[in-house]
């Protein structure tokens, strides 16, 4: 990167660690923390529509529906979230290809062969012949679709409880207004469930940031992989050679998280704080009365 | 091979004891069903020992965190946030390359030889990662417990003359499980749920011996089809989490059986994950 850098073996101190800091494969290191904060940025919101989804369809009135929904909220009780992440993206992108395979392919046969998995190359998934950046926003889009199913669980676990401790008079008040039942949801139900959400969604947050860490079994490149990939012992025909570091990477990556879940906590409690005032519970007469 | 001899060649397998070879083609469900449970072996392995002795740290913990002594309180709001703060996928990652960089030929104390190696395996360094984890976790919930504990409760043992650790034991220790129970269920279940992670977090599966999952996984790679053994996987650990659920119904009633009509049942929601 830098000029003095064009011969790593001649450098001391100071000025080498300057310029192995600064190699290619360091700034592809500092970038995949980019990939796990853009996988929070993007899995978070998809993570709560799925909640959504999931406590809607869990109160439903036609039965097949509130089964669906029952059997997603509970999954996550009883099966290790990493079972999920494990199996979600394979028998996602399993799915995806079985399907191209019999609108696709020429002479379509079932893909299970023996210890195979075999499509034509019409059916494959990216193409072979797409751009690499394609192949890694497939396994990056198939990384967010196994972190929302499974948080999505864990979501709607939370906002269907948070629904049900909306008080019953309110939604029956609203009925007996004339209400529908769609406004009944949109207009009191709603509204009103978030105070009782925020404690298990901002638990949640914790938990999604906690779990990042799980896309190197995802076989995304993120900071686990270069941390593991840079931290190696380095031979002389590597241009920095250095003994095994890979303790001192993931003390780096330890911290980021330490400080990622302690600056969460902050920005939780003010938001808490702000969300209290003015409700009739505990924390809402505390700021009350200690406004006065 | 019958279902039978598969059986006697692997249901061993996770501990080194039977067929040395994993199968390698020609996969039955039998196969999968036996070499699956074996390592569920590890996983009970690694939650039982943690639970057990994390319990006893946490409460130590717990204590220590609501002590007056900052000498004490400190230090265990430190080890608290770190654990609680940081993935466990991390934990293990670090504390095997720390383990690993440990002299090979042991540590020289008072004349002795204190050997090492045994520190990088999984059943020692990854049940002590698990142990400092699930007791970071449980001493948060014992001291929110610890701190509701009702004034009248020790105002009476203060009128019994019940002092020291004879108020401890018999007054505040069974008041704060009592109240702690049904989170400390969530943890132990997600603690469970969390064991599954150690073969996938630089912790080698040496002779191929690992988990459930690490099974679960093999099949998955080999036959390229993850609808079968997955499934296996999950149907054992809702099997065993129902199990643990009943166990900590026990532990419940038995803890609540002074208080008239207060026995409710354990309702289980995901609260934790590492």
């Amino acid at each position: 990167m830098f000029s003095q850098c064009a011969d790593p073996k001649a450098l001391e101190g100071l000025n080498w660690l300057m310029c192995y800091l600064s190699s290619g494969k360091h700034l592809l290191f500092y970038a995949s923390f980019g990939t796990v904060l853009l996988l929070l940025a993007i899995t978070a919101p998809i993570a709560l529509l799925f909640g959504f989804g999931g406590a809607m369809a869990s109160r439903s009135r036609v039965a097949p529906l509130r089964w669906f929904g029952k059997i997603y909220t509970a999954m996550v009780r009883g099966v290790p979230d990493i079972v999920f992440f494990l199996f979600v993206p394979i028998a996602l992108d399993q799915g995806i290809e079985w399907t191209r395979n019999w609108v696709l392919c020429d002479d379509p046969v079932s893909p299970w062969q023996g210890n195979e998995f075999l499509v034509c190359q019409a059916a494959k998934m990216p193409l072979s012949s797409s751009p690499q950046w394609v192949h890694e926003a497939y396994g990056f889009g198939l990384a967010v679709i196994a972190f929302a199913i499974v948080f999505g669980a864990f979501a709607a676990n939370v906002l269907y409880g948070a629904m049900q401790a909306v008080p019953r008079a309110q939604l029956e008040t609203a009925e007996a207004y004339g209400m529908s039942q769609r406004q009944v949801n949109r207009r009191v139900l709603i509204p009103q469930m978030w105070t009782y959400a925020i404690p298990g969604l901002s638990n949640l947050w914790m938990i999604l940031i906690k779990a990042t860490p799980l896309l190197f079994l995802l076989g995304i490149e993120d900071i686990v992989y270069w941390a593991r990939d840079l931290g190696g012992a380095k031979t002389q025909t590597f241009s920095y050679p250095h003994p095994d570091w890979r303790l001192y990477y993931f003390l780096g990556i330890l911290v980021f998280y330490l400080l990622m879940t302690w600056l969460s906590e902050k920005v939780i409690a003010r938001l808490t704080r702000r969300l209290s005032a003015g409700q009739a519970t505990m924390a809402g007469e505390a700021l009350r009365k200690g406004a006065a | 091979m019958t279902c039978a001899e598969t059986f006697y060649a692997y249901a061993l397998r996770s501990l080194g004891i039977g067929e040395r070879l994993l199968p390698r083609s020609d996969f039955d469900l039998c196969q999968q069903f036996v070499l699956i449970g074996s390592g569920l072996i590890w996983n009970i392995y690694f939650a039982a020992c943690a639970l057990l002795i994390g319990f006893f740290l946490a409460t130590g913990l717990a204590l220590a965190k609501a002590s007056g002594n900052a000498w004490l309180r400190k230090p265990a709001q430190g080890f608290i946030f770190l654990f609680r703060g940081s993935p466990l996928f991390i934990q293990f990652f670090l504390a095997y390359e720390a383990l690993v960089l440990l002299p090979r030929a042991g540590i020289e104390l008072f004349g002795l030889t204190v050997a090492t190696s045994w520190l990088t395996k999984a059943w020692a360094g990854a049940l002590i990662v698990l142990i400092l984890n699930t007791a970071a976790y449980s001493a948060q919930i014992f001291h929110g417990a610890l701190m509701s504990v009702p004034k009248g409760d020790l105002e009476a043992a203060d009128a019994y003359g019940l002092t020291g650790w004879a108020r401890f034991r018999r007054v505040v220790w069974p008041t704060m499980l009592r109240l702690a129970w049904p989170s400390y269920t969530n943890e132990a279940i997600f603690l469970f749920h969390a064991t599954t992670l150690v073969y996938f977090s630089g912790f080698p599966a040496f002779q191929q011996r690992g988990d459930a999952l690490y099974y679960a996984n093999y099949f998955a790679d080999k036959t390229f089809n993850p609808f079968v053994a997955y499934p296996i996987v999950a149907g054992y650990f809702i099997l065993c989490t129902l199990v643990l659920i009943g166990l900590f119904g026990v532990a419940n009633r038995r803890l609540n059986r002074h208080i008239p009509g207060a026995v409710k049942k354990l309702r289980y929601r995901p609260q934790l994950v590492r």
